[in-house]
């Protein structure tokens, strides 16, 4: 059992293949997402009612829905509308966790107090509560699901950020600035700042995926985007209908759902590490 | 910070631990929850009241419903929503502290037995699903750690995409693979054991991919830490460094996770209740969502809240018991 000893164990931590896996399938998103009509050619709101759900097929790759629409079409001129909204939602997560953290880090001691139980009380509404609460008050819809998905994440990514900008700033370098005689505001631009953005680049990283889960959920029990957009959250609350005898159209929006979020995640990964260890 | 609901290891200073500290402790404590159930009732209070529209007609199903205006009065003055706000919240913070969560708009019925008709399907699944990944991630991570950089590669990579899949993908495809082709399971939930199979690996399996990296990360550092050398030099062999030193450290993050695990089953169980068309807790918010129910929708908040305060609370409990470092740091 040599697998025990350190260098091994160390040495075992970067899974080199998949990283590459993950930055491929991330540039053949961005590429759907960018310029779709290369990927696909064809119109994701063409209909063709003859067509109707047609099972995967060299023609029809992903097959076909209930109007006889290209699957796969479908799918890859929905990267776009998908991704943004995942990027809003972390956004939108990440902003107000930059906010909360910053002030309960470098705040006065009240602020820090009040913001830990600010954060406390947000926390009690777990997971996707928080955005069904959101989407009890301000109805259904692709604009509300997305903010709800960023306001539920908004807590975890403050806690962590607060914990980021606790630790750097009892840190050596800034205790000298201090001694230098560099103001408040210089620090925080200055020091404390780079310093965060570092976790902060990997938690959009890991976000991004995460909030296109939660937000395809969402879309999934019919609280966010609305069928016949091409978007992956809205094709699979169109295909729920479909399920027991025309999987395909859900199946595969779902799979993408999957693709980019474990691709982002591994990058998110790769990248926490070797922040770690340099 | 003792009273702190976060295991905030940043801020902590140690200390010695008396007997006074420790009721000091549990005081405050029993204050921060008692505090954070009130804000939460509050908040949720005055958000649903954001809602748009005249609440007496939700209670008459909706704008759509053209309820006349003797009905509606009788609404208002039925559910006291004829009163001035404040004392709607006074009268509403009173009667939750006897426990009456008033009643449903659609169902008709007190919230207190709708919760407690849908609470214990819900508890039941989100415990075995806890359990389920608790022993899935616990068996990746000792497997992926004993087996050498290629086991390490794969169980990482198994790890991150059982994390990314979406609850309602898994369990349409677990549907499609285990009902409709080999016909082995139910696609809906049935009374029994063999109803629940489905629905447990839903939501276990993603949550299993969370907890896994999390347990590997800490178990290969425990397996590089001093303290692991040391039992080494002391001529104790593998087995005994794995099982009595290192594993101890990977429940440390894994208990940490629990209170966020426990929101990730609530979310997810809306979700499988609704695939699986099962009674629950989690379906019954969702209809509560969508037909905008607001005193249901305020119960099952708040009953979640308490959940996830109390798991919480026990988190850092046993958090003490399996990190002695930490009672003394904390108290």
């Amino acid at each position: 059992m040599t697998a025990l000893s350190p260098a091994r164990t160390r040495a075992a931590r970067r899974p080199r293949a998949v990283e590459v896996g993950a930055v491929v399938v991330i540039a053949f998103l961005a590429l759907s997402a960018l310029l779709p009509g290369l990927v696909a050619p064809g119109d994701p709101l063409a209909i063709a009612p003859v067509d109707a759900f047609q099972a995967p097929s060299p023609s029809h790759l992903f097959g076909t829905d209930e109007s006889g629409r290209d699957i796969f079409t479908r799918v890859v001129h929905g990267t776009g509308a998908s991704l943004l909204i995942g990027i809003a939602a972390t956004a939108i997560g990440l902003g107000l966790a930059l906010v909360f953290g910053l002030l309960a880090g470098f705040g006065p001691r009240w602020l820090d107090f009040g913001t830990t139980r600010l954060l406390e009380v947000l926390f009690a509404f777990p997971g996707l509560l928080f955005a069904l609460l959101f989407i009890v008050v301000y109805g259904p819809g692709v604009v509300t699901s997305t903010i709800a998905v960023g306001l539920s994440t908004a807590p975890g990514y403050a806690r962590i950020i607060r914990s980021r900008v606790i630790q750097v700033r009892t840190s050596p370098y800034i205790e000298a600035a201090v001694v230098l005689g560099r103001g408040r505001t210089l620090r925080i631009v200055r020091h404390v700042l780079p310093n965060v953005a570092g976790a902060l680049f990997v938690l959009a990283t890991l976000g991004v995926g995460q909030s296109i889960v939660w937000a395809s959920s969402l879309s999934y029990l019919g609280l966010g985007a609305v069928p016949p957009a091409a978007e992956w959250g809205a094709m699979l609350s169109a295909g729920r209908t479909y399920i027991s005898s025309f999987w395909w159209m859900t199946f595969f929006p779902g799979l993408f759902i999957v693709l980019s979020a474990a691709a982002t995640t591994l990058l998110g990964r790769a990248l926490q590490q070797r922040g770690r260890e340099s | 910070m003792a009273g702190s609901l976060t295991v905030d290891l940043v801020a902590a200073a140690p200390t010695a631990p008396t007997r006074g500290r420790l009721a000091r402790w549990a005081l405050l404590r029993l204050g921060g929850i008692v505090f954070v159930l009130w804000a939460v009732a509050t908040v949720t209070f005055f958000a649903l009241r954001l809602i748009p529209g005249d609440p007496a007609e939700a209670v008459l199903g909706g704008p759509g419903s053209q309820a006349s205006a003797e009905a509606l009065a009788q609404a208002r003055a039925d559910y006291g929503l004829d009163r001035p706000l404040i004392e709607q919240y006074g009268l509403y913070l009173a009667r939750l502290a006897t426990g009456d969560l008033g009643s449903s708009y659609a169902l008709r019925e007190p919230v207190a037995s709708v919760i407690s008709t849908n609470l214990g399907p819900t508890l039941l699944l989100a415990v075995l699903s806890l359990v389920v990944a608790l022993a899935i991630a616990l068996g990746l991570a000792v497997w992926s750690t004993r087996g050498g950089r290629i086991a390490v590669g794969i169980g990482s990579v198994l790890e991150i995409v059982a994390a990314a899949v979406p609850h309602f993908w898994l369990g349409i495809s677990l549907i499609l693979l285990f009902s409709t082709l080999l016909g082995w399971l139910p696609p809906v939930s049935v009374p029994g054991p063999l109803g629940l199979v489905l629905p447990v690996l839903t939501l276990a399996i993603p949550l299993a991919g969370f907890l896994g990296q999390v347990m590997r990360e800490a178990l290969l550092d425990a397996l590089d830490s001093p303290f692991v050398l040391s039992a080494r030099a002391r001529g104790e062999g593998d087995s005994g460094v794995f099982w009595r030193h290192a594993l101890r450290h990977a429940a440390i993050p894994a208990i940490g996770l629990t209170g966020w695990a426990f929101g990730s089953l609530i979310s997810g169980a809306v979700v499988v209740e609704t695939i699986f068309a099962r009674q629950g807790l989690g379906r019954s918010l969702l209809s509560a969502v969508q037909s905008r129910d607001v005193p249901l929708v305020l119960g099952v908040v708040l009953v979640v809240a308490l959940g996830y305060i109390l798991v919480t609370t026990l988190t850092d409990l046993a958090d003490r018991l399996v990190d002695p470092r930490l009672a003394k740091a904390h108290l």
